[in-house]
């Protein structure tokens, strides 16, 4: 009985915790400036679920997308044993759902492989990490506490596949034993070559499932709640950034209404622009700028670095790196969301992304090429925010590097980036 | 072969009481550029070639406001961008077709949200139509028969608007040996002028882009590397040169070797 309301106060205050967790993120996001995404919305069915349910986009690198797909299906399916559990936990049953017979059979050795399947996987990414030090995980960006994050959540999801095995083999022996509480049921096809490794007296085995279940619970519940400070909140997020993907061509960026509205008024005189409420500045030069899916950009990011490592700049030594971008997004609209939080509105606190976070020097290596946006498993566009931080450095500040304004001096007087006159344009139709 | 070139301007057309079926448009490297002026007298062969009406804007043109709007003025674009549709409108173009990825991306996608819709191709596109109608094809013997030839998608053309198809196609119809690059189609290699960097010195790094580039294309033993983009041209033309590679590889336009492979 005590269990059972120990379990219930872990549950509830996990979902509590979780919650306000949640909310704090959802009010984060909307930091940043309307847009809207609620249109076509078969279209982003579709969209979400080819690349977030069915992995599309991880298929481009083939050996970490059949090591992610184990651990995302074995994620999802393994999480069926989670009503299990919580019902175990609640009623101080044991396990509950055996009345399906041959199906919970089919059910517990699924899990079993699949977590087999999740635990090799995750020892092959950790090792990938940490011994043969991949190069785009290993990127500068990557050092202190990403690399911690990363780390972490590759040991919890061992440990919880090894708890999970382990309560198994203990409760498969229990069984064998025809101890009263553990009635037999299931199939374990992995955990079954555990269990001569197992201590033989009952008491012991009982203290080894039960440690085990309550470990890979309350690991469960901590997992949940570690998520909103980990990049791994990819495995809820990538759903809803993939459905509000961009589904315009790539090539084509956003065109600046308040910037029209100006260019009307200059060419034609009695053009009256129509009033907004929009903010006056163009481009960004901090989070607020940027436009709400921007920062769900940034919190679905897991930090794989696939875009990273398709950057011709990032490739060729350029301090640029889209993946940096998105961390510098996410870290800088956590800390303006913790500043509204602690003072009721934003307080200047002399920081901003662009400089802060961003350097000139990586804003200008940019190609604007896409690669980054289209190795992206989940969507993400860095691009966007390089340019908007772009738009801020010239039309806020006229701080582009002098050839940049030199070109804009040419188009501007020549049509033409280069100086050549306008009338010699087609100098060319009379050369052979 | 080459016959006289005699490129229209729409002023002139108009001034005659003619119209154009398709504008082709030049664009400031094709303008300007020595090895891209190149490319776009041998468009105008193709077009002169197989008979379709077209015209140029010759001196009425101006830059889409590509390169400033990459670079973040926007002011420019959309200065630029209407001058342009006044322009284009004025003479009521529907179609366009132009050798610039860059123009043909800003023209097909940006144009519209400021009031100038056309329907855009770019001339790869316009070429696989042609050899698809019957209208061009590859001469038998032709000097491409056999040859190694790589090509390499631009970002503007390949990822920015997902044309991948009709360049290949060309190439494909020629009888050549087609040989993919490692880093190709969507996950094709930028040849490092996009987002306004033709116009700087690129930042601090270990090396170009266009030599990374480049040392793809030597590792895929081409012998030639098909462009689609002015841009690409001049950066893939520079990483040949800088390898010393200048007498086994040759960097040529998909409308040149439409022109060598068809004695246009």
């Amino acid at each position: 009985m005590i269990s059972q309301l120990i379990f219930i106060l872990c549950f509830v205050s996990a979902i509590i915790l979780f919650a306000r967790n949640a909310r704090q993120i959802y009010k984060n996001i909307k930091i940043g400036r309307a847009l809207n995404r609620n249109d076509k919305p078969a279209e982003r069915l579709k969209t979400m679920l080819l690349v977030a349910f069915g992995q599309k986009k991880m298929f481009k690198r083939i050996v970490p997308a059949v090591l992610h797909l184990f651990v995302y299906i074995g994620f999802c399916i393994i999480n069926i044993e989670m009503i299990e559990i919580v019902i175990d936990g609640m009623f101080g049953t044991h396990r509950f759902l055996s009345f399906l017979g041959g199906s919970y059979n089919f059910l517990i050795a699924s899990f079993e492989w699949l977590a087999f399947g999740v635990l090799v996987s995750c020892i092959i990414f950790f090792m990938r990490r940490n011994v043969v030090h991949l190069k785009r995980l290993n990127s500068p960006e990557l050092k202190n506490w990403p690399k911690t994050d990363a780390n972490l959540i590759l040991i919890a999801e061992i440990l919880l596949m090894t708890a999970f095995l382990l309560m198994n083999a203990a409760d498969q022996k229990l069984q064998l034993y025809g101890e009263s509480h553990y009635i037999t049921a299931g199939s374990f096809p992995i955990s079954q070559y555990i269990i001569s490794f197992l201590p033989s007296d009952p008491s012991s085995l009982i203290l080894i499932e039960r440690i085990c279940w309550w470990f890979h619970i309350l690991g469960v519940f901590a997992f949940l709640n570690y998520l909103p400070y980990s990049k791994h909140l990819h495995i809820l997020l990538a759903f809803p950034n993939t459905y509000f993907s961009n589904l315009k061509p790539k090539g084509e960026l956003t065109n600046m209404e308040n910037v029209t509205n100006e260019v009307k008024a200059m060419l034609d005189p009695s053009f009256t622009p129509p009033t907004t409420d929009e903010p006056v500045r163009f481009g960004a030069k901090d989070v607020q700028d940027l436009t709400w899916k921007n920062l769900l950009d940034a919190y679905t990011c897991t930090e794989c670095g696939r875009c990273t490592a398709s950057c011709p700049a990032n490739i060729t030594g350029k301090l640029l790196s889209p993946r940096k971008i998105m961390m510098d997004t996410r870290d800088r609209v956590d800390e303006v969301g913790k500043n509204i939080r602690a003072n009721g509105t934003f307080v200047d606190d002399g920081k901003s992304l662009l400089d802060t976070y961003i350097t000139r020097e990586e804003l200008w290596a940019c190609t604007s090429c896409n690669a980054c946006v289209e190795q992206c498993p989940v969507n993400i566009n860095p691009l966007e925010i390089i340019v908007e931080l772009r738009r801020y450095a010239v039309m806020e500040e006229s701080q582009a590097p002098a050839s940049i304004n030199a070109m804009f001096g040419n188009v501007e007087n020549n049509g033409a980036p280069w100086k050549y006159s306008q009338m010699d344009r087609a100098n060319w139709t009379s050369q052979q | 072969m080459e016959k006289e070139l005699h490129v229209p301007t729409m002023a002139e057309l108009t001034a005659k009481g003619e119209t154009a079926d398709i504008l082709f448009w030049v664009g400031c490297a094709g303008s300007f550029d020595e090895r891209a002026q190149k490319i776009t007298r041998d468009i105008c062969r193709i077009l002169q070639h197989v008979g379709i009406k077209y015209a140029i804007l010759g001196t009425e043109e101006s830059c889409t406001g590509d390169p400033a709007k990459r670079a973040g003025n926007e002011f420019l674009f959309q200065m630029q961008a209407m001058m342009n549709i006044q322009v284009l409108d004025g003479y009521h173009v529907k179609k366009i077709v132009t050798a610039c990825p860059h123009c043909f991306n800003t023209l097909k996608n940006e144009y519209p949200a400021l009031g100038g819709n056309y329907e855009l191709i770019h001339h790869t596109q316009l070429i696989q139509g042609l050899i698809d109608e019957g209208k061009l094809k590859p001469a038998d013997g032709n000097i491409f028969q056999g040859k190694k030839i790589t090509y390499h998608d631009p970002c503007y053309l390949g990822r920015a608007n997902e044309v991948y198809e009709a360049p290949r196609k060309v190439l494909e119809s020629l009888d050549a040996q087609l040989i993919e690059l490692k880093r190709c189609k969507s996950n094709g290699l930028c040849c490092g002028a996009g987002g306004g960097q033709m116009f700087k010195e690129p930042e601090k790094g270990t090396k170009d882009v266009n030599i990374e580039r480049i040392e793809e294309v030597i590792d895929s033993q081409a012998t030639i590397v098909a462009a689609a983009c002015p841009f690409c041209m001049t950066m893939l033309k520079d990483g040949v040169k800088i390898k010393e590679k200048e007498s086994e590889i040759e960097v040529l336009d998909i409308a040149e070797i439409t022109v060598r492979a068809n004695n246009i």
